[in-house]
């Protein structure tokens, strides 16, 4: 038995995806910038990909970027927007909730003078527009907040945002990486400048992101040579994977609508089946959540052996994000929501996906249980889910 | 797809760690179980926050371990690494409190076959509790003078 519910770590390639690669990984093997027949080949189907894409978000063809992930279109939107209008101002505002590919660069932007202000979220996982609204300053220039997180998939106001930078004057660039199967992604409606795609989470290729920039938004690149991609992005375009986005964002629109429904159903059910385990709780507000995620914390046992236990079954989820799998801090999301070390350390993160069907609900449901009960009867711990919450955060902490 | 399925059964650590692991010696899963060994010694170290909590029991007699149980609030490295060391602790007829006290977390990752280096400083709480845990002994009979540091220097 295998079941996978690691889909926000990143999404298996779809057959119909993989079939409209295949050429381009073989015969048509063109560069888009020769002049001869292949090359010309290769451009006019990453041209088509561009148009495609571009109707799919209902932008403009010169709007959209491709990139080499989703990690490098927060990358290129965060540093080649601040660097390029740093004259303008340098104070500029993200929050505490962000993947690492935008508080890392956000970091970095500070070691070149800029100000950072980090925006809280409440217990529910959201921020509070009132607090961003105070946060922008004339010298403020841009902001990045994530469409819908990473780990406990709570999903942001992102259009309201979007109004309050717009009216003041700041740009705003979304992370919607796991966004993109599951909400709206009409640039119109989501009125962010800068959105940032990936196609390892939509049953695309790895090794692909997007970056739509608004027509008259102005950024320098962070890669340079060739000139590709107006000059943004150099590099020889990845035409397969390009090929392969196009075909997955297609699929994941289309899809979008009934999709959320049955995944959402599905989630309901493992999450109020894990909840009736004692001591446990779903990390982020259930009501503004994707459809496809569950995090819950499993009080007085730690994730890593949750999770590995799991894996001797064949389920296969992830502690925190499985990106910051290697390090032994407990998740910045669970701590930012205002709850003590020890839950972030008990968290596991569920994330459905396409191919998750009703039995692989109930074999989680089934083999989940007893795993608790043994790390529970193995643990020195027996705190109440209400004496853990009280204690808070502890602010001196330190390993 | 049999080749990914054989694939899928590679694990992050050793083979001795993931055995320790997935079956933990002298573990107390219940309370019977620490009674079961009438322990004269106890040592609890580590902090929620931190992610880690050990509690360990000992059963001393004529200065030798006779037996040990412990649990956990940790991960894998922590659970496997404490597991090893309670195994090592009451070989042969139960370890000296001396040579016991000479086993170093390195002698542990040896018999482990290694832990990913991000884990090692996890295998060290099992050590700190064992620390601990004689201490306590040495208080509860009248040989304070023989405790020592919980911390190797």
């Amino acid at each position: 038995m295998r079941v996978y519910m690691d889909n926000a770590a990143t999404t298996r390639v779809d057959e119909e995806v993989l079939e409209v690669m295949l050429p381009f990984l073989g015969e048509r093997y063109g560069n888009p910038s020769s002049m001869h027949a292949m090359g010309i080949d290769a451009k006019t189907v990453v041209g088509d990909a561009r148009e495609k894409v571009a109707k799919l978000l209902g932008a403009d063809e010169k709007e959209i970027i491709f990139t080499g992930s989703g990690t490098e279109s927060d990358n290129l939107a965060i540093f080649g927007y601040c660097r390029k209008n740093k004259s303008k101002g340098n104070h500029i505002i993200t929050t505490k909730v962000e993947h690492h590919a935008v508080l890392d660069s956000f970091e970095r932007l500070k070691k070149e003078g800029f100000e950072v202000t980090l925006l809280d979220v409440d217990r529910d996982g959201l921020i509070d527009l009132e607090e961003l609204k105070r946060a922008i300053t004339d010298n403020t220039i841009f902001a990045s907040i994530i469409y819908a997180n990473n780990e406990i998939g709570t999903v942001q106001p992102i259009a309201e945002a979007a109004k309050i930078c717009k009216e003041k004057g700041v740009v705003l660039h979304t992370d919607a990486c796991q966004a993109t199967n599951y909400l709206e992604m009409d640039v119109t409606k989501i009125g962010a400048d800068l959105i940032t795609i990936n196609g390892s989470k939509i049953y695309g290729p790895k090794g692909i992101g997007v970056l739509y920039k608004k027509r008259d938004i102005m950024i320098e690149p962070i890669i340079y040579g060739g000139g590709q991609e107006f000059g943004i992005r150099s590099g020889t375009e990845n035409v397969a994977n390009i090929v392969g986005f196009a075909k997955a964002l297609d699929m994941a629109l289309n899809h979008r609508d009934e999709e959320s429904i049955r995944v959402g159903k599905l989630r309901d059910k493992l999450i109020s089946g894990l909840l009736n385990l004692p001591e446990s709780r779903l990390n982020g507000t259930h009501e503004k959540r994707l459809p496809n995620n569950a995090n819950i914390s499993f009080l007085n046992l730690e994730g890593e052996s949750l999770l590995l236990y799991m894996n001797e079954l064949g389920i296969y989820a992830s502690t925190g994000s499985a990106c910051s799998s290697d390090s032994l801090e407990p998740s910045h999301v669970i701590i930012a929501l205002g709850l003590p070390h020890e839950l972030g350390h008990s968290s596991i993160r569920f994330s459905l996906g396409k191919d998750t069907t009703e039995s692989d609900i109930d074999y989680v449901l089934k083999e989940v249980p007893p795993i608790v009960e043994k790390l529970r009867k193995m643990s020195p711990l027996h705190k109440t889910m209400e004496e853990a919450i009280a204690a808070g955060v502890d602010k001196d902490f330190k390993h | 797809m049999a080749d990914i399925e054989n694939k899928e059964k590679k694990w992050f650590y050793s083979d001795v760690v993931k055995e320790h692991f997935m079956s933990p010696k002298n573990i107390a899963m219940e309370e019977t179980d620490v009674e079961e060994i009438s322990p004269n010694g106890m040592g609890e170290v580590g902090s929620p926050a931190c992610g880690d909590v050990m509690k360990m029991w000992l059963k001393i007699e004529d200065d030798r371990i006779k037996a040990c149980r412990w649990k956990t609030f940790g991960c894998a490295s922590a659970i496997a690494s404490t597991s090893m060391l309670s195994v090592m602790v009451t070989e042969k007829e139960g370890v000296k409190i001396e040579d016991a006290l000479k086993i170093r977390p390195g002698d542990i990752l040896e018999r482990l076959h290694g832990l990913p280096t991000v884990k090692i400083h996890c295998s060290v709480l099992g050590d700190q509790a064992l620390r601990a845990a004689i201490n306590d002994y040495f208080r509860n009979s009248d040989q304070k003078e023989r405790m020592v540091d919980l911390r190797k220097a």
